[in-house]
């Protein structure tokens, strides 16, 4: 069961990339990553990660989405152009992007010792008391220059998108 | 090279799945990036990688039994957020100026 | 795994029973809306079809069903035909985690009055009112109408603003209550201050989450586009907004929508500020038989009017509506039936009261303008979201 499940959700989350890549409208990749994020939460969901994958949900998903949305809406630039590009560059672009993964499942499987597989339930550590506790204990000087952080992009963004051109 | 994992009768996912998955995810972001001409496209396809290296982040939390993992990826969440507001702004501003949102026409800085 | 086959079945059966309810609920709290404003207003409200107007749900469907459904030309068909879906799908899966009652048991079966019980459930339904947005936001670009545009921009920009100040109005009670699962919300509001007073969180003992409430219920009244803050789709401003080009189902799934909303967002004050399923005062002093009190006076007062009626047709309806509801006042006095009425009847009794404090605004306010709007939830409610998130936590660390 839990098999079938990754393999549906790592299925919509590989097709909703793919759409992503492929599609030639910004607002169809926009819904595509959306796809892919809430693919993504089922699978931390899977991996015991309760709290991460609701901060995806509503952070990632929620808010960093709409937020493309909402410029994509806006400016409205519609399609994009089709670009012209040589032969052999066109030929040779999925090939290639397809040695990359290979190369880089194989490392990956290659370098890891063998070991027992995921099952649901097994990770305990993933509530949002543990991972709250070790935020505001180990983790709080990130925490706080992390907010920060935050107030910096925020006054920043702000400035940027009100200057008026002389 | 080791065989694959077999899918076994109980259901239990093999660790490296999920390794892969990464993989996959990290590769058309990487391909998103270097073929699209739109620059939110772009953008997003960088979004698709960091989402990519989250789910390392969480895989490798969960073989080690610990959380530190899911507090690296939150703070790679929160940066993103951060990252895509003062991105966003920045297209929103080169857009006022040049009119156009794709790469290869906001080039007045080459020979 | 054995035992999780009636597991299976009992979920299933559990998500039927939610969904039945649910839907008419849906149904006839627009009939409570129309009926309520009118007799604000001094009217009667619909009184045609079917006695004072019970059916005319039922006909709306059918007028809805029926009619033409125009697709407008040089739409983009994809997110036109999607954006009702979405708006409808995360309005209505929140009402899956919300906990109607305690444990009960069943023909032998011991299960729990909720369809799951999620150990994050809070932030699960925060999550999920911020993916609505993608709904309005959608049907407003995918109907090519600059009108349904700034409609659809507005709207979820006020959805986006107004989620800032109801999470922080959400965290308050939750450093009282120390967990994200409605079931535990609720477990931790059970028992009585002094034998009397409900341990409710707006009652609670190291600081009444009054505020909280009240900050919830405006932000709430804005993340579901109501009234006064429903200028985006008000049908005499921007042209009924971001739902101008949608007809006939797809208009239905936009209000269904909506009246879910609102069912979730007073379905979450009443579990994390009104005690959920607990009775006002304890059972020992009587909490019993309010329910059977109520519905029995309601009888008789049908009763009462059923001899000198102010129309004809009521001498026949209004002694029927008498008899039901004395049997049903009869039903909440079986001991049987009493273990999973009573807690039914407690959280839609709290959840009904602030719906139609909802429908009541609605009947009573004007609407804010846009701009005043904004500036009400970034610099009034979000300011004082996080001072009383303050106090509340200052309190809590010196108790």
């Amino acid at each position: 069961m839990d098999a079938i499940l990754f393999l549906l959700f790592a299925g919509v989350a590989v097709l909703c990339g793919i759409n992503l890549v492929l599609q030639t409208h910004p607002i169809s990749s926009a819904l595509s990553l959306v796809g892919v994020m809430g693919a993504l939460a089922l699978i931390y969901l899977q991996l015991g990660g309760e709290f991460i994958a609701m901060a995806q949900l509503i952070v990632y998903a929620g808010a960093v989405m709409v937020l493309f949305v909402f410029v994509i809406m806006l400016l409205n630039e519609g399609k994009e152009r089709k670009v012209h590009r040589k032969l052999w560059v066109r030929w040779a672009g999925a090939p290639l992007l397809f040695a990359f993964v290979a190369m880089m499942s194989a490392i990956v499987v290659r370098i890891l010792p063998p070991s027992e597989g995921v099952t649901f339930g097994k990770m305990t550590q993933g509530t949002a008391q543990a991972v709250g506790t070790k935020l505001f204990t180990i983790y709080l000087l990130p925490f706080e220059v992390t907010s920060v952080l935050i107030l910096i992009a925020i006054i920043g963004a702000i400035v940027l998108a009100s200057k008026e051109v002389d | 090279m080791p065989p694959l994992p077999q899918l076994s009768l109980s259901g239990v996912v093999p660790f490296n799945w999920y390794l892969i998955l990464s993989v996959i995810l990290f590769a058309l972001g990487v391909a998103g990036f270097l073929f699209r001409r739109n620059i939110i496209t772009v953008f997003m396809s960088i979004e698709l990688m960091l989402n990519a290296v989250n789910l390392t982040f969480i895989s490798f939390s969960y073989k080690m039994n610990q959380n530190d993992g899911h507090i690296f990826s939150f703070f790679v969440m929160v940066v993103a957020a951060a990252e895509a507001a003062v991105g966003l702004a920045i297209i929103l501003t080169v857009f006022k100026n040049r009119q156009t949102l794709e790469i290869d026409e906001v080039s007045s800085l080459k020979n | 795994m054995t035992g999780s086959i009636p597991y299976l079945v009992i979920a299933l059966i559990k998500t039927l029973l939610v969904v039945a309810v649910v839907m008419h609920v849906l149904a006839y709290l627009q009939w409570v809306e129309r009926k309520v404003i009118a007799h604000v207003q001094l009217r009667v409200g619909p009184r045609r079809v079917g006695p004072h107007g019970l059916l005319q749900p039922l006909a709306d469907v059918i007028k809805l069903i029926t009619k033409e459904g125009m697709i407008p030309s040089h739409v983009n068909k994809v997110f036109y035909f999607l954006a009702p879906f979405l708006a409808v799908v995360f309005a209505l899966i929140p009402m899956s985690l919300i906990p109607f009652g305690g444990d009960i048991t069943v023909f032998g079966v011991h299960t729990s009055m909720q369809v799951t019980d999620v150990s994050v459930g809070i932030l699960l339904v925060l999550g999920l009112s911020g993916m609505g947005v993608y709904g309005v936001a959608l049907a407003g670009w995918a109907s090519n109408n600059k009108y349904s545009l700034m409609g659809g921009l507005r709207s979820s920009a006020q959805m986006i603003s107004y989620e800032l100040p109801m999470a922080m109005a959400i965290a308050a009670p939750l450093l009282m209550l120390n967990t994200l699962s409605f079931r535990g919300m609720v477990d931790g509001q059970a028992g009585f201050y002094f034998g009397v007073i409900p341990k409710w969180i707006i009652f609670q003992y190291p600081f009444p989450q009054v505020v909280s409430f009240i900050l919830f219920i405006v932000a709430g009244f804005a993340e579901t586009n109501r009234v006064p803050f429903d200028l985006p789709e008000a049908e005499n401003e921007l042209v009924a907004g971001f739902h101008t080009e949608y007809s006939s189902m797809q208009f239905a799934a936009f209000f269904m929508a909506e009246y879910a909303n609102m069912m979730t967002v007073s379905a979450i004050a009443t579990i994390l500020f009104l005690g959920g399923w607990h009775p006002l005062w304890p059972a020992e002093y009587g909490s019993k038989f309010l329910p059977s009190l109520i519905f029995a006076a309601s009888g008789l007062i049908c009763f009462s009017h059923g001899f000198s009626p102010a129309r004809p047709f009521d001498r026949i309806t209004l002694p029927v509506f008498g008899v039901i509801f004395l049997g049903i006042a009869g039903i909440f006095l079986i001991p049987v039936a009493q273990t999973f009425l009573l807690p039914i009847f407690w959280f839609g009794g709290k959840t009904g009261a602030i719906l139609f404090v909802f429908i009541w605004v609605r009947a009573t306010l004007p609407r804010f303008r846009y701009d005043q709007l904004m500036r009400f939830a970034w610099t009034f409610l979000f300011p004082v979201a996080i001072v009383n998130l303050f106090i509340t936590g200052l309190l809590v660390a010196l108790s």
